[in-house]
This record gives structure tokens, C-alpha cells and sequence, in this order.
């Protein structure tokens, strides 16, 4: 899969008409494309005709009630789930039958609503666990410590370094991550996953339990991170100050279907999504 | 920066006390040994001791770092035992050096283990859950079934091999002259030439302690743990479950193996029934009163735990039953909030470390 990856050879999608995308963007394989997706879950739909098209460096927003199928949609993206219908296109390649670690080979990575961490290892090995697939030395190499593994540690040590000062957290690299604070586990997990070297970044409610300033320095980051990196960051968040301040492009979610797709402008003007929220207004 | 030298410093002290103690060990024992000070029971533990030794320090790498229940690591000794035993016997007139046929035999041993392991963990690693239990359970059972009912025999024609069920016996083998039963179906391995000796003992502890502490800390390692902390975020990140479950299952088969041939080889007579269920729950109990993930405590645990039922003979029958007292005490010792405390009070480096990891 990864030999695949190379942009060059990447074949180029017609971009489809009803697709938000930023300017900047225009002309160059959307990094995802998901074409009526949908899962059934015994007899329940929880996702239902789902399309979307990300560019490359887009922040996009994916908004909607409680219990309306956000991070479903997020599971079927990173493969949890095997879609029932439809297509997903990462980086111009379908990914049907694909697994989670094929799909994240091809540059699809996630951070987790309920923090996912490896507990017991420390935050420099969680980072080096997410270059898993880039550091390139054997079992053997491991257990006989060959020059590769001297060599390939010591540049993973200081790529988890430089991936933790992102978010200033190189001084905890020694701590076991599950002894951090709650708001440093969220960050951990996002330099974990920046670790797979992914082209789509997508985050599972990051500022959920943070406080408005910890939120405002994620905001900053996430573009630093989209700035630094040239990649699309996909996020769920129910803190709209954070979606309507960064996202260019809002998809949002009712009871497993879109309702809504534009600009944050857009969408907070739509009466549609305002009945999602807020109900319908009594008629008099 | 700073804290991650100490850091590395500080597994690395871990792993090097671990090699030190054990070297200062075996000179010790060694030295006592040649001296005549120890005792004649003790002196024919020293060999089982280092089976067990290995045993526990490789389970401990499929339940303590793969977080994976097996509960027939003792079919895996089982394999390797037989196999080392029809090997070594087998070259008797080949190869007249003792030690190199020793070491042939443990590689065997090791290679027949580890292709056991692949066959379970082939099927049972790719399930979720509790599978991998079940079935190692059955295989110890199956291990034994089987050798219970092989008949194997070499002559100069080369190993023959016999299934002893119905009227079949040593006869029906076909040996030339020449020829020597090895295997003789539910009597075992017998007249087995015991070349096994402290020093490759020694040498097997040492080579299981390399290979399992510098896997824990290398790529593969850290995906072993990553699975055993959080399978799903491990899928995320793009490693490969079965891949590294197969890896640490095999692995620690193959140890089991090289430790069984060890152990058959340091008897003249050995029975399959000797590798049964409570063989299996013994080493269990090694690495769960050692702790879990923990290889210089799973070391001790197996040391203590096999020259103390020798020392209190008297109690033997009590043993099982003392083993299981032990076990819920400790679970209920792990979990107590004021032993904890003391712990952490014993051992400021960890305490220490936590505090940092909070700044």
C-alpha cells in the first residue's frame, strides 16, 4: 500500500459537481471521497447516503446532534466498520475490503472520542508507535541490536521529540501516558496519530472537556498543524466556537443523513440545521 | 531531553541488574556446587530450575507484555522435550561432543515448539477475546494424548516412528539390531542419556533474557504492548494484531521448547504426564506471583516457588493447595490501597518518576 502512495502516480478523479471544497484545493485529488455510504446495523440505518469530498489541505467539520452517526462515520472512514453500500476513495484509491491499518497506511489517522492510549507506555513510546510503519528494522534487528536498530531509534527518539513540541509536551516524553492530565492525553493522541504520517488527519471531538482557553491554543494548532504538515484535518466537535472558527467546509449529521453541507456562514444561517438543534418553532 | 536520558537510563539499569544478578547467581551456585556445600536435592534442582526459570520468563511474554491468557505452556515443553530427547539419542554415534548434541537438541526442541505454536496460533490469535485459553488448554491435553501413544525408535536405516494404539508395540518398530527404543508410548522417554548441565542452563537463561528484553525494547516490542493496552488504537496507527501476536506467541513456544529439551535431557526416564495441566498452572503461577510483565520477578518467582515445595516435602500434598492460598493472597495484596502505598514508599524511583511525568 504505502508503495502505492506516492503523489505522482495518484490518478486524477473528476472532482463531482455538488462537492464544498476551497479554492486552493480545486484540481487536485480530493484526499477523501466518500460516495453514498452507508451502514446498517442489524435492521437500524445509523448511516444512510453519506458523500463528501475533502481537499487536501481542507479543515472540515462534521456536526450534528448526539446520537446522529458522527463517529460512525468516522469508524466506516478508518474501516472499524465494513461500509453496507457505497464507495470511500482515499487519496484517488478505493478502499473496499481494505483494513483499519491498510486504510491508515494510506494516510487515514484518527484520535479516538473516549481517549485511546497505550497506558502503560510511555508518551515518547506512544509517539514512536505511531511511526511504527516508518521505522523500518526487523525483529531480528531488534532482538540483536544491529547498527539499524541504534540508527532507526535514534532518529525515531528525535522525530517524537520534534512531533511532541507541537503541542510543548517534549518534557513529558518520559511520563507513562496514562499519568497524564486529561486535556495532555487529547493532544498525545493527535501527535500520535500525526505520527502515522497522514495525509487525512481526523479528530474525534479534541476539545471535548477542555476549558475555553485550552480550547482557543487547540484552535491555533490545528491550523499550525494543517499549515505545517500540507494535510486535511476532519473533525467532529460539539464546541462551535471552535467549527465555525476554523472549519472552511460544515457537513452536518441528523439521524444517520446529511441536511446540510457549506460554509460556517452557511450553515449557521440554515434553517434546517437550527430545527436539527433546536427543534421545530410552534406554530402559532 | 533530560528526563529522557534518566529514562533510559533507568530501563536499561532494570535489564543489566537483571543479567548481573543472574550471572552473580550462577557463579555462585557454581562455586558451591564444585565445593560440595550443597545439598544432593538442591544440586538436582539446579537443572529444573533453569526449565522453569526459562518457562516463566517466556510465558511471561505471552500473558505479562501480550496480555494473552495460555494456559498449555507446558505442551510446548512437552514438544520440545520429546524432540530435543529423539535428537540428541538419534546423534549419539554422530556427534560425540555432549555439549553440541545439547545445543542441537534445544535448537530442535525450540524449532518443534515454535512450529506447534505457529499451528495454534494460526487459527486461535486472529479471535478477540479469550480463545487463545481454550485452546492452549486443549493442546497441552492433546500434546500429552499423543505422546502417550508414539513409539519412536532409531536404527542405522534412521528414526522410526509408530502410533501405539491397539496391539502395537516396541516390536512392531522393525529396528535392526542395532537399534534403540527412544519412545515407548505411556513408559516415556527411557534410558535417556542426561547430557544436560548447569552451564547450558546458564547459557539458555541468559539467551531467553536477551531475546525477550531486547524484543520488549525494540519496534516489534512496543506493538506487542501497544496491542495488549489497546487493541483498536493499535489498528489505528496502522500495526499489524496478528502479525504481532504470532510474533510473541511463537516466540515464547520456541523458549518453551528449547527450556522442555533441556529438562528431558537432564532425565534418563521422562513420562508426557509429567507435562500436564498443572505443569501449565504451576509456570502460570510463576509469572502472576512475579508480576506480570515483570521478568526479573517471574526469575525469582520460579526459583523460590521450585526449591521450595522440595525444601518442605512433608507438605507436598499441601502444595497445590498452598499455590492457590498464595495466589489469592497476592491478587488480594495487588489491589490493597495501603500495600500499595508502602510499595510506592519501598520504591522512590517509581513514585519519583510519576510526580515528573504530572509536571
Amino acid at each position: 500500500m504505502a508503495r502505492l502512495k506516492s503523489k505522482n502516480d495518484s490518478p486524477l478523479v473528476p472532482m463531482p459537481s455538488d462537492a464544498y471544497i476551497p479554492q486552493r484545493d480545486l484540481g487536485k485529488t480530493p484526499v477523501l471521497e466518500a460516495r453514498h455510504l452507508g451502514i446498517d446495523f442489524g435492521g437500524l440505518t445509523a448511516v444512510d447516503d453519506f458523500n463528501l469530498v475533502i481537499g487536501r489541505t481542507e479543515i472540515a467539520g462534521l456536526i450534528g446532534p448526539n446520537g446522529a452517526g458522527k463517529t460512525t462515520v468516522f469508524n466506516l472512514l478508518t474501516k472499524v466498520y465494513q461500509p453496507t453500500r457505497g464507495t470511500i476513495m482515499v487519496d484517488g484509491y478505493d478502499t473496499k475490503g481494505m483494513s483499519t491499518v491498510q486504510v491508515n497506511k494510506l494516510g487515514v489517522a484518527r484520535t479516538f472520542q473516549n481517549i485511546r492510549l497505550f497506558n502503560n507506555l510511555s508518551v515518547e513510546d506512544n509517539v514512536k508507535l505511531g511511526m511504527h510503519n516508518q521505522i523500518k528494522y526487523g525483529m531480528a534487528g531488534g532482538i540483536l541490536r544491529l547498527p539499524s536498530y541504534w540508527k532507526q531509534e535514534r532518529i525515531a527518539h528525535e522525530r517524537a521529540l520534534e512531533l511532541l513540541s507541537i503541542f510543548d509536551m517534549q518534557d513529558m516524553a518520559a511520563a507513562k501516558a496514562g499519568s497524564l492530565p486529561y486535556g495532555a492525553q487529547r493532544r498525545l493522541e493527535i501527535v500520535r496519530a500525526l505520527g502515522t504520517n497522514p495525509s487525512l488527519l481526523l479528530l474525534d471531538e479534541p476539545a471535548a472537556g477542555m476549558n475555553p482557553s485550552e480550547t482557543a491554543e487547540l484552535m491555533e494548532n490545528i491550523i499550525k498543524i494543517r499549515d505545517t504538515f500540507q494535510i486535511a484535518i476532519m473533525l467532529i466537535e460539539h464546541d462551535m466556537n471552535l467549527v465555525m472558527g476554523i472549519c472552511e467546509g460544515i457537513c452536518v449529521l441528523n439521524f444517520g443523513k446529511v441536511i446540510a453541507k457549506g460554509t460556517p456562514d452557511e450553515i449557521q444561517s440554515n434553517p434546517v440545521v437550527i430545527e436539527a438543534y433546536l427543534g421545530k418553532k410552534k406554530e402559532a | 531531553m533530560k528526563l529522557k536520558s534518566r529514562k533510559l537510563k533507568k530501563t536499561t539499569v532494570i535489564d543489566f541488574a537483571t543479567y548481573i544478578g543472574v550471572i552473580l547467581a550462577f557463579i555462585i551456585m557454581n562455586t558451591l556446587k564444585s565445593q560440595g556445600m550443597l545439598t544432593r536435592s538442591l544440586t538436582g534442582q539446579l537443572i529444573p530450575i533453569c526449565c522453569y526459570i526459562v518457562m516463566a520468563v517466556s510465558l511471561n511474554l505471552t500473558v505479562g507484555i501480550l496480555g494473552e491468557l495460555s494456559l498449555g505452556h507446558a505442551g510446548f515443553m512437552s514438544v520440545g522435550a520429546f524432540s530435543g530427547i529423539v535428537a540428541a539419542m538419534s546423534l549419539q554415534s554422530v556427534i560425540p561432543s555432549e555439549a553440541l548434541r545439547l545445543a542441537i537438541a534445544l535448537v530442535v526442541g525450540a524449532i518443534f515448539a515454535a512450529i506447534a505454536g505457529t499451528l495454534v496460533g494460526i487459527p486461535v490469535l486472529r479471535l478477540r477475546g479469550d480463545y487463545l485459553a481454550i485452546v492452549t488448554l486443549a493442546f497441552g491435553e492433546i500434546i500429552k494424548e499423543l505422546i502417550n501413544c508414539l513409539i519412536i525408535g532409531v536404527d542405522e536405516a534412521g528414526l522410526h516412528v509408530i502410533n501405539a494404539t491397539g496391539t502395537k508395540s516396541v516390536n512392531d518398530l522393525g529396528l535392526s539390531e542395532a537399534g534403540r527404543v527412544l519412545i515407548k508410548g505411556a513408559q516415556g522417554a527411557t534410558g535417556t542419556q542426561t547430557i544436560a548441565s548447569f552451564t547450558a542452563g546458564f547459557i539458555l537463561i541468559m539467551i531467553s533474557l536477551v531475546i525477550i528484553l531486547n524484543l520488549v525494547r525494540s519496534r516489534s516490542g512496543r506493538a506487542i504492548m501497544a496491542l495488549r493496552d489497546n487493541r483498536i488504537a493499535a489498528e489505528s496507527v496502522g500495526i499489524n494484531v496478528t502479525k504481532y501476536k504470532m510474533m510473541a506467541f511463537v516466540t515464547s513456544a520456541a523458549l518453551a521448547g528449547a527450556a522442555g529439551a533441556l529438562y528431558g535431557l537432564n532425565f534418563s526416564n521422562l513420562v508426557a504426564t509429567k507435562f500436564d495441566f498443572n505443569t501449565s498452572i504451576l509456570v502460570l503461577v510463576f509469572v502472576v506471583l512475579g508480576g506480570l510483565g515483570n521478568i526479573w520477578g517471574s526469575i525469582i518467582a520460579a526459583t523460590v516457588l521450585t526449591i521450595l515445595p522440595e525444601a518442605l516435602r512433608g507438605f507436598a500434598d499441601y502444595r497445590m493447595l498452598i499455590y492457590a492460598i498464595v495466589l489469592i493472597l497476592v491478587m488480594l495484596a495487588t489491589n490493597n490501597p495501603q500495600l500499595k502505598a508502602l510499595f510506592a514508599k519501598l520504591i522512590p524511583v517509581r513514585k519519583g518518576e510519576n510526580v515528573n511525568g504530572q509536571a
